[in-house]
């Protein structure tokens, strides 16, 4: 349970810090780092055991039928890097806060590094290898948000993007991967996995599986041929690149390989891919490093050089190549970390970060130049620093391994690289600090305050304990980690500095002899390597996105013509394609059901129908009448429904019916009016084969249907419980409110979300070329010369209570009787609608005691509080509870918690009509200009003009 | 001729009429056109509970014969719904209307009322 309160910690701090956005910025980083800080303690409180081999962990299940289950663990490795993620990642958040400009918005700043570092702490943690998907794919997106911090530059920008579709591109395969590694294991579980390591190294998917995988881990490490994102994500605020670009984002790739060691490793196949693509990547990162001017640059391609020796070490798959490779895990990160603060502290005291013009940088800051000198020494591999124990053991590694038979290969260019790396190392201490001043920076340079240079202090002076007495600092624990990397293969070693004269301290003297010959020859060899004609990655990267781009804009062109005619078009023929073709293999013939004669009552309702139909089809342009018909439609079905047994249905149908009309005729005022001839004729006759066609198949599946018998009803369960179970007769309104409650719910909620984006969208539309075409606008219909007819006001006035009153008694009645929530609600609209159209928006408005979003909103939380209520008695969520009782003068009567359900219904229906109807009102007020009148059975003066005095 | 036929005719006819209305290519067509699909659409799904008169379902002790009540409670909330779908798209035409100038759906170049005219 620790590591689950531990894992979520981070994600917590977020939030609190969000919810500080008004707090200064030293009250964010104290939270932000308090939270890192508890963390942090958590984690070590841990320590021992781990260290000890006693991997603790946590499980809750999630998904089980799906095999993802919250289960998280922690043993050395994880221990190793969630300790790196946690400590640097409190050191950052100090640095950050002394580094980041006023400007800058520091809460959200935290806000994001906090997420990242859930993830990242996720990915440390997770046991079950979708868990750890999950965390991997965050931290692409937040990592995506850290770079884009400032989002105002377009390299931020383009950086970010990058980032966001290399790594997450990786993330996709890796997905795959794993999958198929869990099919191979039988688990998802990565314990489970990590013990079937024979079956899946002779599994025949191995090959795909590891490919797949190494994609993932390539991307997110930045490996060649991926590496291209690491320098662009540069960009990032520097106490970002000293976050995830030295510790932990690009590490994650590197942690998840060792992670995977014990089932992957060992195999030709892993060998070829690994450790060939690490060395490719050590030496290609290590030149372009040596010739960039860039500070950060340098740093960046110095990463992607280093995290190539680490994935070259890994794929010698042997336990002690292993070992060396996590100890350099450790030192990488202590260094590289300490190294982009101090270059962020450079940039933020001398304004430049372009190693050509900086210089002798030594005298004027001494602090950051001792910081920056230990550390890059430390990446150059001198000793005594943690830097060179592990380059060192890294270069014995590497002289007794073959490449493909060729014994020397491997030797010969990890030396190049180490070379290499000594040269820009160098570079970096030299051009920066040592040599002579030779150009005026932007700002004076002058030491930062402590809070900025004690964090890449404390770093550096872990470096040189690292390397001063490395069994005291890290010894126990890079056994550990060894030991669980390697699944207790790894040998038990000492970490010394002196390992006697080795093949490996010949190669380290030359390395160092070599790079430092090469920073003396640095301007000679800059001026050859321009001339190199070098293939500029980001270029290949930015066609191919180019190329896809078009790709996708084309069938997107060709598939979207914004013809809503066509997709509906498309929509009814495969429809009906489909439905045929179900008919005509399911064998679907009319029944032999008993059928029901048809009265002469219901003919002639038939018939009114049809008229009414064929009506609007003819008027369809002429668009009031084509209204006043299709009302004539829906007063046939309401009293269909009536007809057939079902009363609730008919009270619905009418009342939504006049709501319907209204809503359309206000809309129609606003729309253009003139009839237009639509479609060619060809198009109308094409339009109706469709129309008859789908019409034809709906008709004769109806009818097929009817004229059978129904096969085992559900029904009859409702009808059955309805009284006894649900206290009420009504079945149908007891099947919304009770058994059908959650469903009912989200229906409101629907109707509620409709309400509103009507009010986003009516809201908005008085401003731009919107609400310049409504103050153009020109009423174009013949107005009634008395707007507010005195009569319709005075009955409408008198009528509002008596129909208000209708309303509560279909509502009290609902649950036993035709009636309920949704028709009481729709009748109160009316009672109020009236108003609105007796007396006008303006005055009905005024005299409005209730917000429509207030109604809404209410509606929706009271049917959730008696739903949510039943669980407080320990019963399913929405079961109901009714009793009866007695009240003087009244009588026995009955009370259900479905009433209160109802009444949300019901409150909800009547917010989300009025609100419809209002918006609409409001809108066309705008448009009309009307002076807001006092009377509210007002002549029109227009009219009272005209009549002769 | 039977009440089965009659409903299943006015289904037909309604969906057809629905369809043909939604393919015209300007908004309120299409308003029309969704509420007489609405229409078809609940009575359709109406008699999938098999029509029944005079027996509305309302539960008593010794009634055994009744109509369906599960299909009632499903388009009952359909109804609702249809009205805020309709609300919704009458308002989203109105908007688009105010917005681009022009209430045509089909993606083709304004064809005017005047134009038309000539």
């Amino acid at each position: 349970m620790v590591l689950i309160l531990l894992c979520l910690l981070p994600f917590a701090g977020a939030a609190l810090v969000g919810l500080l956005a008004r707090a200064s910025r030293g009250q964010q980083a104290l939270v932000a780092g308090a939270t890192t800080a508890a963390a942090l303690a958590l984690l070590l409180v841990q320590a021992g055991d781990v260290l000890g081999g006693e991997p603790v962990s946590a499980q809750v299940a999630w998904v089980p039928s799906l095999g993802l289950s919250f289960s998280l663990f922690l043993d050395a490795w994880g221990l190793l890097f969630a300790g790196l993620i946690l400590g640097i990642g409190l050191l950052v958040i100090v640095y950050a806060r002394f580094y980041l400009a006023a400007a800058d918005p520091m809460g959200r700043f935290y806000v994001f590094l906090l997420l990242f570092q859930g993830a990242m702490l996720g990915v440390a943690l997770a046991d079950n290898v979708l868990l750890l998907l999950i965390f991997w794919e965050l931290t692409s997106l937040t990592s995506f948000l850290l770079i884009g911090f400032w989002g105002h530059k377009a390299e931020a920008r383009q950086g970010a993007r990058m980032a966001l579709a290399v790594t997450g591109g990786g993330g996709l395969a890796l997905i795959a991967g794993l999958l198929l590694l869990g099919q191979i294991a039988g688990s998802y579980e990565l314990s489970a996995i990590l013990r079937s390591g024979d079956a899946i190294r002779t599994s025949s998917l191995y090959p795909l599986a590891l490919v797949l995988i190494l994609l993932g881990c390539f991307t997110k490490s930045a490996q060649f041929p991926f590496h291209f994102w690491l320098p662009h994500a540069m960009a990032a605020p520097t106490p970002v690149s000293a976050y995830l670009h030295s510790a932990t984002m690009v590490k994650a790739g590197v942690f998840l390989l060792a992670r995977l060691w014990p089932v992957l490793a060992g195999t030709d196949l892993w060998f070829a891919l690994v450790a060939t693509t690490g060395l490719v990547t050590m030496l290609v990162g290590a030149s372009i490093a040596l010739f960039k001017h860039d500070l950060k640059a340098i740093l960046a391609y110095s990463t992607v050089s280093q995290l190539g020796l680490l994935t070259m070490l890994l794929g010698f798959g042997t336990p002690m190549a292993a070992l060396v490779a996590v100890f350099h895990f450790l030192n990488h990160a202590i260094f590289k970390a300490a190294l982009f603060m101090n270059a962020g502290i450079v940039d933020h005291e001398t304004g430049t970060r372009d190693a050509r013009v900086l210089g002798g940088l030594a005298t004027l800051m001494p602090i950051s130049a001792t910081v920056g000198l230990v550390t890059a020494a430390s990446m150059a591999g001198l000793p005594p620093l943690g830097g060179f124990l592990s380059k060192e053991m890294m270069l014995e590694e590497a002289a007794h391994t073959a490449w493909g038979g060729a014994g020397w290969v491997v030797p010969v260019l990890a030396t190049l690289g180490a070379t290499l790396s000594v040269a820009y190392s160098l570079r970096y201490a030299v051009h920066v600090y040592l040599r002579k001043r030779h150009a005026d920076t932007p700002l004076t340079p002058h030491d930062p305050p402590f809070g900025m240079w004690g964090p890449s202090a404390l770093l550096a002076l872990g470096a040189v304990a690292a390397g001063l007495f490395p069994m005291a600092i890290a010894g126990r624990l890079v056994r550990a980690v060894a030991g669980t990397v390697t699944g207790g293969l790894a040998p038990i070693v000492t970490l010394k500095l002196w390992h006697g004269l080795t093949p490996a301290l010949a190669m380290s003297a030359f390395a160092i002899i070599v790079g430092a010959v090469m920073l003396a020859g640095h301007g000679a060899l800059l001026r050859g390597w321009e001339r190199l004609p070098v293939p500029s990655a980001k270029g290949l990267f930015d066609r191919g996105m180019s190329a896809l781009l078009a790709v996708a804009r084309g069938f997107t062109l060709a598939v979207q013509t914004g013809s809503l005619q066509r997709y509906l078009a498309v929509l009814f023929v495969t429809a009906v394609a489909v439905g045929i073709a179900g008919m005509s293999s399911g064998g679907y013939a009319p029944g032999d059901r008993v059928t029901l004669p048809a009265s002469p009552v219901a003919i002639v309702g038939w018939g009114v129908l049809l008229i009414g139909t064929i009506a609007v089809l003819r008027a369809h342009r002429r668009r009031f009448l084509a209204l006043i018909y299709i009302s004539v439609i829906g007063l046939i079905v309401s009293l269909g429904f009536v007809y057939m047994s079902a009363p609730d249905l008919a009270l619905t149908q009418i009342t939504v019916e006049v709501v319907t009309i209204l809503l359309l005729l206000l809309a129609l005022n606003l729309l253009p009016k003139q009839p237009v001839r639509l479609g060619t004729t060809f198009a109308r006759f094409r339009d109706g084969v469709i129309a008859l066609a789908g019409g034809g198949c709906t008709g004769f599946v109806a009818w097929a249907v009817m004229t059978r018998s129904p096969n085992d009803p559900i029904s009859a369960f409702h009808w059955a419980q309805s009284y006894p179970g649900g206290g009420g007769t009504n079945v149908v309104n007891v099947t919304l409110v009770d058994f059908r409650a959650f469903d009912t719910f989200g229906e409101i909620i629907v109707l509620g979300i409709a309400a509103l984006a009507i009010f986003a969208l009516l809201q908005t539309a008085t401003r731009g070329a919107s609400g310049q075409r409504l103050r153009a606008w020109l009423p174009d219909l013949v107005r009634s010369p008395e707007r507010h007819p005195m009569m319709f006001a005075v009955a409408t006035r008198l009528l509002l209570p008596l129909a208000m009153l209708v309303g509560v008694y279909i509502f009290l009645r609902g649950h036993n009787q035709p009636g309920g929530g949704f028709i009481a609600g729709l009748v109160i609209s009316i009672a109020i609608l009236m108003q609105y159209m007796a007396s006008g928006f303006e005055w009905a408005d005024q005299r409005r005691r209730l917000d429509e979003h207030a109604m809404i909103a209410c509606g929706v939380l009271i049917a959730a509080a008696t739903g949510l209520g039943s669980l407080a008695f320990g019963v399913p969520l929405f079961t109901t509870a009714y009793g009866h009782f007695t009240l003087p003068f009244v009588g026995e009567f009955e009370l259900a918690t479905a009433m209160a359900f109802d009444l949300g219904v019901a409150l909800t229906v009547v917010g989300a009509v009025m609100q419809a109807l209002a918006e609409l009102s409001h809108v066309a007020q705008r448009a009309e200009k009307d002076a807001p009148s006092e009377f509210p059975m007002d002549v029109d003066p227009a009219r009272a003009s005209e009549e002769p005095s | 001729m039977s009440l089965e036929f009659l409903v299943a005719s006015a289904i037909a006819v309604l969906t057809s009429a629905g369809i043909w209305l939604t393919l015209r290519g300007r908004t309120f067509q299409v308003v029309l056109g969704l509420a007489m699909l609405s229409y078809a659409i609940n009575v359709f799904l109406f008699a999938m509970g098999r029509l029944v008169i005079d027996k509305p379902p309302i539960w008593g002790k010794d009634v055994t014969e009744y109509a369906d009540p599960l299909p009632q409670a499903l388009v009952l909330t359909a109804i609702v719904i249809a009205f805020g779908m309709t609300a919704l798209v009458v308002v989203l035409a109105l908007r688009t209307f105010l917005e681009t100038g022009t209430d045509q759906v089909d993606g083709l170049a304004d064809v005017t009322a005047d134009d038309d005219a000539a």
